[in-house]
């Protein structure tokens, strides 16, 4: 059952382009996924190629086809490959340089030491993306990740252990005498210097030396950074950093820095001179600089957008156009009511950076200049009942409270009594109808809010005495006996982590530890499709707000874009260098954010694949997102207490909000974008003012142009309240279509 | 910033001992010291790795507690098995063990005796997930409902009692918890900036239109003549977690009601005013310690009182002194503090009324009365000093007016009930603080007059205390009222008192399973005996009887019936109810 009703909304147009991207990329998972009739396809499909690339990449996978005694598969494979007997046996070493089969052999001879704990054997999902590089839709970080094998041996070119704390104190002594304005940007260097000092003893066992290390001078690095220091610590030998995902991290991506040209001019003098090599091997090698004209930044401004894992985003990577400007609503014949009008496409010029208070969500009749075509990206046609609820909404809208700090929303609460801890995901319908829970033992239930009960279709055998002619068919076929409050579905094996409601109300979708998605029938209450391509936990999966397409990432990093008719994804966006903890459309439908615990934000362009925005901040992994109505401003909540705002259309952070004291697990913008809403692990649902945090902004030229900004310090100013929950955490907020807040949370006596 | 203190990283790594232990559980012997130190630092490693993964169970299912289940996801995450059947709830079952110079951690592994499991009683069945909707804040302010956590803390007002310089003005409660830092804060400033002007800041306590309804309600509940209403009353004034701002208007409605009706002579209403001060102390979001000026005098009031209603030969103000006696040391319990000395206080102030009535033969019994059992609440150490080296004199004077000429009614019925209080407190002293050999010879010379009657007591209470420890293990059915409630049978007010039924009557509301433990403080029976009293009247509906048989009979099956108090008293029921 396809979640669009008409068949001919297909993807074909854009599949044409896109086949080989899909099909290989999926193809590539089966494969790793042990499926032996898809790798031999996978394998036949690459084998033309014939380069020394696709060789190491066979070589893998034959590798690991006859450690699993797949042997028929084997001799296929050989077969279709050309290949010799003996090639195979070759060891794929480390020393075999630049082949992208690189991953895979880290798994391969590693395989049966360490089989169990390796996260990096065949499974990989890092793999996709580093065995087919050019034909996955890569992230942009491609070119930024560097064969694993050629950064390993990058650290085989010792220097003397002993050297490594004199270096290192050389450096610290230097930027410590250097003028003020330097010194701050300059610390940026200490951190990844530090790490891969220390990893390069540990590569080559000089054990108590990198100890020593790390105990003289972890204490120097920024506190953010504490949780990563934590997962080095932990690794003294070069044996743990095979299969170490944070080790992984460091060694394939480089970390990235800005420094100011004159700074960074000091800098590379200073190491000339002192003819220091080992540091500045380690810089030219495990980092990027990217290096900027202008003032140096000041720690303030350094502070607010480090602390990623790997360094904060290029610059060239927040350059590209961005269409954040929301989709024209279809026509429907309703009178609009005249104030809504008013308000005429206000958010014109990009460069001029106030909002309008008036624009936010406000509907325009004029295609908006910074919205993406209507058909970018194709879209479901509405059926009539979309057309009915798009009637209804607007007529609740007109209803609608208009908020500000003098006029707060009030919020209804609704606690999971004797949920026991195993509240794990909630989610609302738009028309906030319907409420579902997802569970630690693995259940999704649906709630019915509203005195409307809950009915599922009849069954087969009641339905045929149904007069199909009579006008009230739709009501009959509803079964009215088994009517109820809430609904049980089962289905999942492990704790449901992330839960969606479809637009329509027909669908919800649901993501679980088991590493599917479900997509279940709200008619039926049934399960309709298992989505399997993540193979570890799914931490979040979203529908988009038109429905039929929706993102899932989890635990593999790799974000999956589906379509609910088709079983495989259409996208994968890979680029992410840890898990993806939440995943959100843009409300235009044309691009996907996902947070991660890599501490950075990235948005992704549903059309192309391509990262659009690296977004960097955070302090911790990121739980929670939340785009403006009108689509220009995004807000993110992480596990250490902050709100970040961003400026989608610039890639920018404009605003900071501070006051939660745990993770912030639950993000909403009113529906006029006025009111921010924040719920958390420390009980409480707090409001600020968005309006105010976005007018307070200055936005000139060149803070545009370079990214540099100051945050203002008014997270006080900005807050306009805090509720209490009586220990309840809060999960999840909405605002219904009048601007009241509903809130849920399992109450933890 | 990176100058801040950060908790020391862990270099910790298991003992190579342990490594030994476990190699060997598996056959291997004589493992070298070098494989040992890689191993535990491998598994080490190993384990912190799987305990990093853990924690992102934790966080993604939204708890702050790490459980043995996210430790078995982080497990599968690594291809391995997870560790069937670790459920443990809060304790990791490990137990230490040493000898032959070789330390051990193992867990224990008991032999289960069946039978104890299969007669334990069953757990409570757990309830199935329900959603529940509340306002957690009706434009912008959040109302004072149980749902919501209550507007100013407990730990606010006694700070705000204690140190109330520090306090903020609970009129911007709306503005949030987190300002209430700042807020303090900035008071403190202020007052040192001020220097000479250290005003205490004014707090308002304006009443909402809802509020001063409830108020108006609850107080015309609480003194008028409905019981049931009265109960409902004082159970909302007992939980109701707003009635912070309504506490000044509550302490002065009582301080003031005790005043006039002491004059009066309105025992109903001096009881309904204690049962409120009772309810106001048991609410857990309430700290009174700004009002006990008020309510102090009022409880003293009815302790002391030389009259407390009209007919003391047929009215039982008895009861009242010891509800009120019994509260007066409730809250010498809770408030008592170094600073305001209200125990010593209060003792003082008994003493002093007790020493006037030890010379004065003219002091009503009454008074009398009210001071012993004052003091007699106050604890053991209390009565040995204050009371027992007056015993005789008590005696002398109790004796003469029971043996000699009949003066009036009420002092001898004044003198039994001093006598009965005596002999209730000062055996259970007695038997905990003198040796064993009661005799009856010695006891007369130490008490003179009440001797004889004391040694019988400590004899009974020192069975009583043998039975009880004989029984503190047994678990019993308790039906648990929702409240204690002072009971009165009273025939001055509200209809004879012969003819009603007994006081407490109410159909259980809550039925819970609880161990033994002494006799609530409120209940004026003595301590060891508990009595529930259940009535159903006659029209309760039939499905209403259905339930509780099929409850009653499912508590049978549970094997609570083992004293036969108890199931003599089921049976009663259960027939009651088929009746």
């Amino acid at each position: 059952m396809a979640a669009v009703q008409d068949g001919q909304l297909n993807l074909e147009v854009e599949k044409d382009i896109k086949t080989e991207i899909t099909n290989d990329g999926s193809g590539n998972i089966n494969a790793n996924s042990s499926s032996p009739g898809s790798t031999s396809s996978g394998g036949k499909s690459k084998s033309p190629a014939g380069s020394g690339e696709d060789q190491q990449t066979l070589l893998a996978v034959l590798q690991f086809l006859k450690r699993n005694k797949l042997t028929e598969s084997v001799d296929i494979l050989r077969r279709e490959a050309g290949l010799s007997a003996d090639a195979d046996d070759s060891p794929v070493s480390e020393s075999a340089g630049a082949g992208s089969g690189g991953v895979p052999s880290v798994g391969a001879d590693g395989g049966d030491a360490n089989s169990l704990l390796s996260r990096v054997s065949i499974a990989t999902p890092v793999a996709p993306p580093a065995t087919a590089p050019p034909k996955v839709v890569a992230a942009s970080g491609g070119e930024d990740q560097p064969d694993v094998n050629v950064v390993l041996s990058a650290y085989s070119q010792q220097g003397d252990p002993v050297l490594y704390p004199l270096y290192y104190n050389g450096l610290k002594k230097f930027i410590e005498s250097v003028l003020d304005c330097h010194r701050a940007e300059l610390s940026q260097v200490f951190y990844p210097l530090f790490v891969h000092m220390y990893l390069e003893l540990v590569y080559n066992n000089h054990e108590n030396e990198a100890k020593q290390f790390f105990e003289k001078f972890s204490g120097d690095q920024e506190c953010y950074y504490e949780e990563d220091l934590r997962i080095l610590s932990s690794m003294s030998k070069k044996e743990h950093m095979k299969g170490n995902e944070t080790m992984l991290d460091f060694r394939t991506s480089k970390f990235v820095l800005r420094i100011s040209r004159d700074s960074y001019q000091l800098l590379k003098r200073h190491l000339q001179e002192r003819q220091n090599n080992q540091i500045w091997n380690i810089i030219q090698e495990h980092l990027y600089i990217d290096i900027f004209d202008g003032m140096p930044r000041s720690k303030s401004q350094i502070d607010a957008m480090s602390g990623s894992l790997a360094g904060e985003g290029k610059r060239d990577a927040n350059k590209a156009k961005v269409f954040y400007g929301l989709l024209k609503e279809p026509e429907i014949e309703v009178p609009l009511d005249d104030e809504d009008e008013e308000a005429e496409n206000e958010e014109g010029k990009p460069k001029k950076k106030k909002p309008k208070k008036d624009s936010m969500g406000s509907k325009s009749k004029k295609q908006d200049p910074n919205a993406p075509q209507q058909t970018r990206i194709p879209l479901p046609e509405l059926k009539d009942s979309d057309k009915l609820d798009k009637i209804m909404n607007m007529k609740e809208a007109t209803k609608k409270i208009r908020l500000g700090p003098d006029n707060l929303p009030s919020i209804c609460f609704y606690s999971f009594l004797n949920a026991y801890q195993g509240l794990t995901a909630v989610d609302f319908t738009d028309d906030s109808s319907l409420i579902a829970g997802g569970f630690a033992d693995s259940t999704v239930r649906v709630w019915s809010v509203t005195p409307k009960k809950l009915r599922r279709v009849k069954s087969a055998a009641d339905l045929s005495n149904i007069d199909k002619e009579s006008d009230d068919v739709l009501e009959r076929i509803m079964d009215e006996k088994t009517a109820s409050e809430s609904k049980i579905l089962y289905g999942h094996s492990g704790p449901v982590y992330g839960i969606s409601f479809s637009p329509d109300r027909n669908y919800l979708l649901s993501s679980s530890e088991d590493g599917t998605v479900r997509l279940w029938s709200l008619q039926t209450f049934t399960c309709l499709v298992g989505y399997k391509g993540h193979n570890y936990p799914v931490w979040d999966t979203q529908f988009s707000p038109y429905g039929y397409y929706f993102i899932s990432g989890g635990h593999d990093r790799v974000a999956r874009l589906w379509a609910t008719d088709h079983y495989q994804p259409l996208r994968m966006f890979a680029g992410h260098l840890a898990d993806i903890t939440c995943t959100l459309f843009h409300p235009n439908s044309n691009y996907v954010a996902t947070g991660s615990a890599d501490r950075t934000i990235r948005l992704w362009d549903v059309l192309t694949g391509n990262c659009v925005r690296i977004l960097t901040g955070h302090k911790g992994p990121i739980h929670s997102l939340a785009f403006s109505p009108n689509g220009k401003f995004m807000a993110s909540g992480a596990t250490d207490g902050r709100v970040l705002l961003w400026d989608v259309g610039h890639g920018l952070m404009v605003g900071e909000l501070k006051g939660h004291t745990d993770t912030i697990y639950a993000l909403k913008f009113s529906r006029d974008g006025e009111i921010l809403a924040s719920g958390s692990m420390d009980n409480t649902v707090k409001l600020w003012d968005t309006l105010k945090a976005f007018d307070d902004v200055e936005l000139d030229d060149f803070t545009a142009a370079t990214g540099h900004i100051h945050l203002p310090e008014n997270s006080q100013e900005l807050l306009l309240g805090t509720y209490m929950t009586k220990s309840t955490p809060v999960i999840h907020l909405h605002f219904t279509r009048r601007n009241l807040l509903l809130a849920a949370g399992a109450y933890n006596p | 910033m990176a100058e801040e203190r950060r908790p020391k990283q862990c270099t910790v790594v298991l003992p190579t001992e342990s490594m030994k232990a476990m190699a060997e559980s598996i056959g291997v012997g004589q493992l070298q010291e070098e494989s040992c130190a890689a191993l535990s630092e491998e598994v080490s490693y190993r384990i912190k790795e799987i305990a990093q993964d853990a924690l992102k169970f934790m966080h993604h299912g939204k708890r702050c507690k790490l459980t043995t289940s996210d430790i078995d996801y982080a497990l599968k995450l690594k291809n391995v098995e997870p560790l069937y059947g670790f459920q443990s709830q809060e304790f990791i079952p490990f137990r230490f063990a040493s000898g032959g110079g070789r330390e051990l951690h193992f867990y224990e592994e008991k032999e289960v005796d069946l039978s104890d499991i299969i007669n334990t009683p069953l757990p409570r069945v757990p309830l199935d997930v329900s959603l529940k909707a509340h306002w957690l804040s009706i434009e912008g302010v959040q109302p004072a409902i149980p749902e919501n956590p209550p507007p100013a803390p407990k730990e606010q007002q006694k700070t705000e009692s204690t140190e109330p310089l520090k306090a903020v003005k609970p009129g911007q409660e709306e503005e949030g918890s987190t300002q209430k830092g700042q807020g303090a804060t900035s008071a403190e400033a202020k007052g040192k900036k001020d220097g000479l002007m250290r005003m205490k800041p004014r707090s308002t306590h304006e009443l909402s239109v809802e509020q001063q309804l409830y108020y108006k309600e609850i107080t015309e509940a609480c003194v008028g003549s409905c019981e049931a209403k009265r109960a409902e009353a004082l159970q909302s004034i007992a939980t109701d977690p707003g009635l912070y701002q309504m506490l000044p208007r509550f302490s002065t409605f009582i301080s003031e009601g005790v005043r006039v009706n002491v004059v009066q002579n309105n025992l109903a209403l001096l009881i309904y005013l204690m049962r409120m001060v009772k309810a106001l102390m048991d609410n857990p979001t309430l700290y009174l310690e700004k009002y006990l000026h008020e309510l102090i005098p009022a409880v003293v009031t009815c302790i002391v009182s030389k009259q407390l209603c009209l007919r003391p030969d047929v009215d039982n103000h008895w009861a009242l002194r010891d509800f009120a006696a019994r509260l007066m040391a409730q809250s010498c319990k809770t408030f008592s503090t170094t600073t305001n000395n209200i125990q010593s206080r209060i003792t003082k102030t008994f003493t002093k009324v007790y020493n006037n009535c030890w010379l004065d033969d003219k002091t009503q019994w009454t008074t009398r009365y009210g001071c012993i059992a004052g003091l007699s609440e106050l604890g053991p150490d209390v009565i040995k000093t204050l009371i027992l080296p007056r015993l005789t004199v008590e005696g002398a004077r109790i004796k003469a007016v029971s043996d000699g000429p009949v003066v009036s009614n009420i002092d001898k019925i004044g003198a039994d009930h001093v006598q009965n209080l005596l002999l209730k407190h000062c055996a259970s002293v007695i038997a905990k603080a003198c040796p064993l050999p009661d005799n009856v010879e010695q006891y007369r010379a130490d008490y003179g007059y009440l001797g004889p009657m004391l040694c019988s007591h400590v004899v009974k209470a020192r069975a009583q205390a043998a039975l009880q420890a004989q029984q503190v293990n047994r678990t019993t059915l308790t039906i648990t009222q929702p409240r204690p409630t002072l009971t009165v049978s009273q025939s001055g007010i509200g209809g004879s008192g012969g003819s009603r039924t007994p006081s407490i009557i109410k159909v259980p509301s809550s039925l819970t399973l609880m161990s033994t433990r002494p006799g609530t403080p409120t209940q004026p029976s003595p301590p060891a005996t508990k009595y529930i009293v259940m009535a159903t009247s006659s029209g309760s509906s039939s499905t209403q009887q259905v339930l509780w048989t099929a409850v009653l009979l499912f508590l049978f099956s549970l094997k609570y019936l083992d004293t036969p108090t108890h199931s003599r008293l089921f049976i009663f029921t259960i027939f009651y109810i088929v009746e």
